[in-house]
């Protein structure tokens, strides 16, 4: 490996990388603006000089040139300051004095930069060239005077969101950065374009003028509008979730969320269950909570535990979801289902429900077969991994499913569960690639477990995963955050239980005569007959509106909650705001409501509930990690219709409680379908 | 010049553009030159097929030329918006380019562009001030199309446009009596003898 002296120390650095790479070994920041670690590099800001010896008697930029043994790089010379100096003096010529009214201001690189090499003042008397604000949709706000040409924006739409659509037109002082025909990016990725700017061109629109870096608190946590996990940072200001933003996470994320968690949380906003509500004589009326927990307790008593059930939705923390379990067998009931879509995963093995090569596995895989699954809608982030996957080539991706466009080619197998048989069967030419493979990964989403034969199809997929000591190619792909976490504690129904469907089949008669729902919304409401509905939730979602008694509880942001992504890893989200009103944590509500009904559960704090957790499933103990599922039979070998896979998000911008009540995300839907008149999804 | 960074809203719609089977021949032929999955190589002697076949590029003869060559259409524009001499707006049939650096306008280009200007009329004559062409020894120099019109005046440059204007072809390079950049007159040296 070849060892460089930088700044008069010597350090022994990899092969192949670049000087800058080799200056942050070292400890050396060095400036940048259109160098980024996860893009291609462009060199064209010129921020980075440093000198270098042997090399041209000038400043090199750095981010662009590769290190080479015995080179000595010298990054704080008179030499390297003046250069760097010069370089931000001519950044600044057409950069505007509006940081004052700046949505960047605070946190904007040029900022801080122009603090350590800008000039007090400026030599420069002509005007400022003035560039037309561009329309780049509902999320990204323009500033196209503030645009200091890095690029990043057009090599990250180009290479992680994989939307060509961004680019540089004209030259010289006319270059500008523009989609030229003037329409909203088509990507579910769009809001880290606003990250990724170092400058104020592109700031978040929703969160123009909203509030200042410094004025809010900020608390690390994790999101839940898909099954990735995906680490967030969530800033407020007062109770008010102003934004969200990622936080690095290599082994989930990278430094990437989609739209919808970066810009759903205005929806945190509207719609709030914040009191309890009683339904009296047909209508919906405030109740506090001994009204509504009477309602409860009068209609509980004496039922039998048979005719009760119990469902869990989409956004669960654990902690709820094991109260409601506890709660639901002290009531003698095994109606209980965490599967509102109906899929057919069982809650044995884990190895059977997980996403067991884990995240970083895409980086391994050499083939992927997707199965009854559109990432780009279930999981965009994680669909940028396989876009990340494919394009350092060498990497067979097929799919069977809709004729989908996941921003990367795709060789499109057939439509339903019969191709993925003949697969299996060895049948087609893809199966010989799929045999060549040395780390293929089978990834299943939600469209083929969601069906009558769907136990079926996961018993196909399992004998097409290869898995090795080293090697588990088998993969779900969930999009709900809390469908992991749920299976792990065992929510599925018990001996003589009931599933969705038999306990939406049971309340049209006398079997079933009460349903818990927690924060279950994506249901057909209107199934459950004349049963008495207790809605548990933080939006006055479908639930609520069927439900005839709400308990109103905590949204993500604010509970701290245990979540597990579909690879398994067990990861807490953080209180970052309190819940509206008379609304509290959602397992504190169960908790007081068990004591009501006589059978109070045994935890009174949150420690106790996750030392509950720990003791219903071990992996609940080790946060932040992600390893295989032990690996047994799952599945139903049977026959398999072939009934087309059908991705169940059908609308991105809405799939849960907190999305529908957003404003912002209205307003994408009404952008997307403006462009797409005959929308495929 | 103004910079075209935006699609020009104020420019005749232009529906649909394909090549005509001669100018596919000669695409086919400059992909040809690249090998296979680099055909987007060919994109600015395609893009200057489309505009000699069309007379300028609207934006349906961009995406085609993106569609034939498998670019994303914003790379093409990128290209088109690049190079001054991609006509992105219409021209009128003889695009008369003055050169207006220093030799040329020290042997006065002012008055060459003057006759210009003054014909102007945007179906005919279209007119565009350029930077050095190239041709300083046959200063002042007009490129109308293709060609070069060298040591021109005002009224050799009114002659010139007089001709194209009729519909004749006058013969390029210098407008005086002079073989190419020889002295004007004929030779001076090495006469024989």
């Amino acid at each position: 490996m070849p060892i460089v002296k930088i700044d008069g120390k010597e350090i022994e650095v990899p092969a192949g990388i670049t000087i800058l790479q080799a200056c942050e070994l070292a400890g050396v920041e060095i400036p940048r603006f259109c160098y980024h670690e996860r893009l291609s590099i462009a060199g064209n800001c010129r921020m980075c000089l440093v000198e270098v010896k042997p090399g041209p008697p000038k400043p090199q930029a750095s981010c662009a040139m590769p290190v080479a043994d015995k080179q000595e790089i010298i990054t704080n010379s008179a030499v390297v300051k003046k250069a760097r100096n010069g370089v931000m003096e001519f950044l600044l010529i057409n950069h505007p004095l509006d940081c004052p009214i700046c949505d960047q201001g605070g946190e904007c690189d040029l900022q801080d930069q122009a603090m350590a090499y800008g000039f007090d003042r400026s030599r420069y008397h002509e005007n400022k060239r003035a560039v037309p604000d561009k329309e780049l949709g509902p999320l990204v706000k323009t500033s196209m005077n503030r645009c200091i040409q890095c690029t990043r924006c057009v090599r990250f739409a180009a290479e992680v969101a994989g939307v060509e659509e961004l680019g540089a037109t004209g030259r010289g002082e006319g270059m500008e950065i523009t989609t030229y025909v003037q329409h909203a990016l088509t990507t579910e990725l769009s809001g880290n374009l606003v990250d990724i700017c170092p400058v104020g061109a592109l700031t978040s629109k929703p969160y123009a003028y909203e509030a200042r870096p410094w004025e809010m608190r900020k608390t690390e946590s994790v999101d839940v509008f898909d099954a990735l996990g995906s680490a967030i940072r969530v800033d407020v200001r007062g109770n008010v979730v102003m934004r969200v933003l990622p936080r690095l996470n290599d082994d989930v994320n990278e430094e990437w969320i989609s739209d919808k968690t970066r810009h759903a949380i205005d929806g945190l906003r509207y719609q709030r269950l914040d009191r309890p509500y009683v339904r009296k004589g047909g209508k919906l009326a405030e109740a506090t909570w001994d009204e509504a927990f009477a309602a409860i307790a009068a209609k509980l008593n004496g039922l039998d535990g048979k005719k009760i059930a119990a469902i869990a939705g989409d956004q669960c923390d654990a902690e709820s979801m094991v109260a409601l379990k506890d709660l639901m067998a002290a009531l003698g009931s095994p109606n209980v289902d965490c599967r509102q879509d109906g899929s057919k995963l069982e809650a044995g093995a884990r190895g059977g429900y997980i996403f067991n090569a884990g995240i970083r596995g895409i980086d391994q895989a050499d083939a992927i077969l997707l199965v009854g699954s559109n990432p780009r809608l279930e999981s965009p982030v994680l669909n940028a991994r396989i876009r990340k996957r494919y394009l350092r080539g060498r990497c067979a991706i097929a799919s069977i499913g809709a004729p989908v466009d996941l921003t990367y080619p795709v060789e499109r197998l057939g439509a339903g569960a019969a191709t993925l048989r003949d697969l299996a069967e060895g049948k087609g030419s893809f199966a010989e690639k799929w045999k060549a493979a040395k780390n293929p990964l089978v990834i299943v989403g939600p469209g083929a477990l969601a069906r009558e034969d769907g136990a079926a199809v996961l018993a196909l997929a399992r004998s097409l995963a290869t898995v090795r000591d080293d090697w588990n190619g088998f993969a779900v792909l969930h999009t709900a955050a809390s469908r992991v976490g749920g299976l792990d504690l065992g929510l599925v129904p018990g001996a003589g239980g009931r599933d969705v469907a038999a306990i939406q089949a049971g309340a049209q008669g006398k079997e079933i005569e009460a349903v818990f729902l927690l924060a279950a919304d994506e249901l057909d409401l209107s199934k459950f007959g004349k049963a008495f509905v207790v809605y548990i939730g933080h939006h006055g979602d479908a639930g609520a509106h069927r439900a005839d008694v709400i308990l109103p509880g905590a949204a993500y942001t604010e509970k701290p909650g245990t979540y597990v992504n579909m690879e398994g890893r067990v990861q807490l989200g953080q209180r970052a705001a309190y819940p509206p009103g008379d609304a509290r944590e959602d397992w504190a509500i169960l908790r007081a409501l068990s004591e009501r009904l006589g059978k109070t559960l045994p935890y009174d704090t949150l420690d106790q509930v996750r030392a509950r957790l720990i003791a219903v499933n071990k992996s609940f103990a080790a946060l932040d990690t992600q390893a295989p599922g032990l690996w047994v039979e799952f599945g139903k070998a049977g026959d398999v219709t072939d009934a087309p896979f059908e991705t169940p998000i059908k609308n991105f911008y809405m799939t849960d409680p907190i999305s529908r009540a957003s404003r912002t995300m209205a307003e994408c839907m009404a952008s997307r379908q403006q462009q797409m008149p005959v929308a495929a999804e | 010049m103004a910079m075209i960074t935006a699609d020009p809203q104020d420019v005749p719609k232009v529906e649909s553009f394909s090549f005509t089977p001669e100018s596919m021949a000669k695409v086919n032929a400059l992909i040809a030159n690249y090998p296979p999955g680099r055909q987007a190589s060919a994109v600015i002697g395609v893009l200057d097929l489309a505009q000699r076949q069309q007379g300028w590029l609207p934006r349906v003869a961009m995406d085609e030329v993106a569609r034939i060559l498998e670019m994303a259409p914003i790379r093409v524009y990128e290209i088109a918006t690049f190079y001054t001499m991609f006509q992105l707006k219409p021209k009128g049939r003889y695009l008369l380019q003055v050169c207006t650096t220093t030799p040329c306008w020290l042997r006065g280009s002012d008055h060459v562009m003057k006759a210009c200007q003054e014909a102007a009329d945007g179906v005919t004559f279209s007119v565009q001030e350029v930077e050095c062409l190239g041709a300083c020894v046959n200063a002042p120099v007009v490129q109308i199309n293709d060609d070069f019109y060298e040591d021109l005046d005002a009224a050799s440059t009114r002659r010139v446009l007089d001709a194209f204007r009729r519909g004749e072809t006058p013969a390029p390079g210098p407008q005086v009596n002079r073989q190419t950049s020889a002295p004007e007159g004929g030779p001076l040296t090495l006469k024989g003898e």
